[in-house]
């Protein structure tokens, strides 16, 4: 089993040789900000998007699991003739996907918002239009950045069916590939806007969106007002408690059970650490009805950590989490959420953590 | 003709070298570095083409003022730096 990390400060792999013992296979861009990963099960290829800060975002391509990388065209904006000061500019490749069948066909999500599309492993990029072009994105703004963007793309497996998750922008549904979209976010609503905006689709501020691959009509979201479910593959929301907070960025969802997800409270929005910095992870088994604290072997005080939305990884096969800090550790649970391993406290800020596995179809 | 210099930071992710091109702006000469490294321009300029916000280029020891258009005059032999801004940290 082998899991990509990408830090504020480099790329690992790290490999699992027995519970609790996992080593580093390898290592890339040293001292570079990787935003993303994709191990692609499709054809092994290893995407990294990188944010190189001074010079912008890079997109790079391993075609022998890490160990060497070739440099790809990022996605960008067409230039604009006009408002040249306003005109936009990709500031963070945020989330990187397979687009369908086809090995080769990618999404990728971005700040300020938009959605490319690849269709040669990367080699040139088109902005999707059908979603750019939505009159309500007028009213998108930054969560936590200055520009609104995309960090969830979830595809069904025919890749038709598109849902995207924007912060702030809403909840976005495709049936056609991304040839049409529809806002879906009834149910979701945002206590920290003015009454009369609250439930505005184009507003609401999901942190990150993740279904179940045996029951793609349960999808789970990290909302910034709080944690909702879906039952219906995304067309309607309902709003959950999760003790001890509803607040936070991450959240995994089992792959064959759809009763089952984890996410990792903070206290609330203005105060981002665990609550009474004890770090714990919430599970449900039942579909959102209750949810039980658990996390044995991690920190039960003085605790700092948080968990970014791309941090927390569920295999696709196995019953085996990943969870990685800003704060520069890796837990491993082999047991769904019971009890957890440390693997490492001596990374940098942890922006994603990835499984290499092929995803069931 | 004017040289172009750049910041052995950029060594890291990519060829780069000093080089003396034809130009009369900021942009002329820029454009006929990149037309040879093609690479190099997603490096120092952003989607627009404009500037990035953490790379500042000096002509002669001075900041350029046109970071969108890079209009800036160089005569024959300046010298032209192409640096991080410590604004990026």
């Amino acid at each position: 089993m082998l899991l990509h990390l990408g830090t504020r400060k480099g790329y690992l792999a790290l490999r699992r040789f027995a519970r609790g013992d996992w080593r580093c296979e390898r290592t890339a861009f040293i001292g570079d900000p990787v935003s993303q990963l994709l191990p692609d099960p499709r054809d092994g290829r290893l995407y990294a998007a990188l944010n190189l800060g001074h010079f912008g975002v890079k997109l790079r391509v391993s075609e022998d699991g890490g160990a060497s990388f070739t440099e790809l065209p990022a996605p960008a904006y067409a230039k604009e003739e006009s408002a040249a000061e306003k005109a936009p500019s990709v500031d963070l490749l945020w989330c990187l996907e397979p687009a369908g069948p086809d090995p080769g066909s990618l999404w990728c999500g971005t700040i300020p918002g938009g959605l490319f599309r690849s269709d040669d492993g990367g080699s040139s990029w088109t902005l999707n239009e059908a979603l750019w072009n939505q009159p309500s994105r007028e009213r998108w703004f930054g969560g936590g950045y200055p520009h609104p963007g995309i960090h969830s793309v979830l595809v069904a497996p025919d890749g038709n069916r598109v849902v995207a998750g924007v912060s702030c922008g809403g909840v976005w549904i495709s049936e056609d590939a991304g040839e049409s979209w529809r806002v879906r976010t009834e149910g979701m609503f945002a206590e920290y806007m003015p009454p009369e905006m609250r439930e505005d689709p184009a507003i609401q501020d999901p942190h990150r969106l993740a279904w179940c691959d045996g029951d793609r009509r349960r999808i789970w979201c990290q909302h910034h007002n709080g944690f909702f479910r879906s039952d219906d593959g995304g067309e309607t929301w309902t709003g959950l408690e999760v003790p001890p907070s509803s607040f936070g960025f991450a959240v995994a969802a089992h792959p064959g059970d759809p009763q089952v997800a984890w996410s990792v409270p903070l206290v609330k929005d203005e105060c981002r650490v665990p609550v009474d910095r004890r770090m714990v992870v919430a599970r449900t088994r039942d579909g959102g009805a209750s949810w039980e604290p658990v996390g044995r072997g991690l920190p039960e005080g003085d605790s700092f950590a948080v968990v970014y939305r791309h941090g927390l990884d569920a295999h696709p096969g196995e019953a085996v989490l990943a969870m990685a800090t800003t704060t520069g550790a890796l837990w491993i649970s082999e047991d769904l959420g019971d009890s957890w391993d440390l693997v490492t406290a001596e990374l940098a800020p942890v922006y994603c953590a990835r499984f290499d596995a092929a995803r069931p179809a | 003709m004017p040289s172009v210099h750049f910041t052995p930071n950029l060594r890291r992710h990519l060829r780069v070298e000093s080089t003396e091109v034809e130009g009369h702006t900021v942009s002329d000469a820029l454009s006929r570095v990149f037309r040879d490294n093609p690479d190099l321009r997603s490096y120092v300029l952003d989607d627009q083409g404009r500037l990035r916000t953490h790379v500042v280029i000096y002509v002669d020891g001075r900041a350029v003022r046109d970071r969108t258009e890079l209009g800036d005059a160089v005569g024959e032999g300046a010298e032209i730096h192409v640096m991080q801004a410590l604004s990026g940290g």
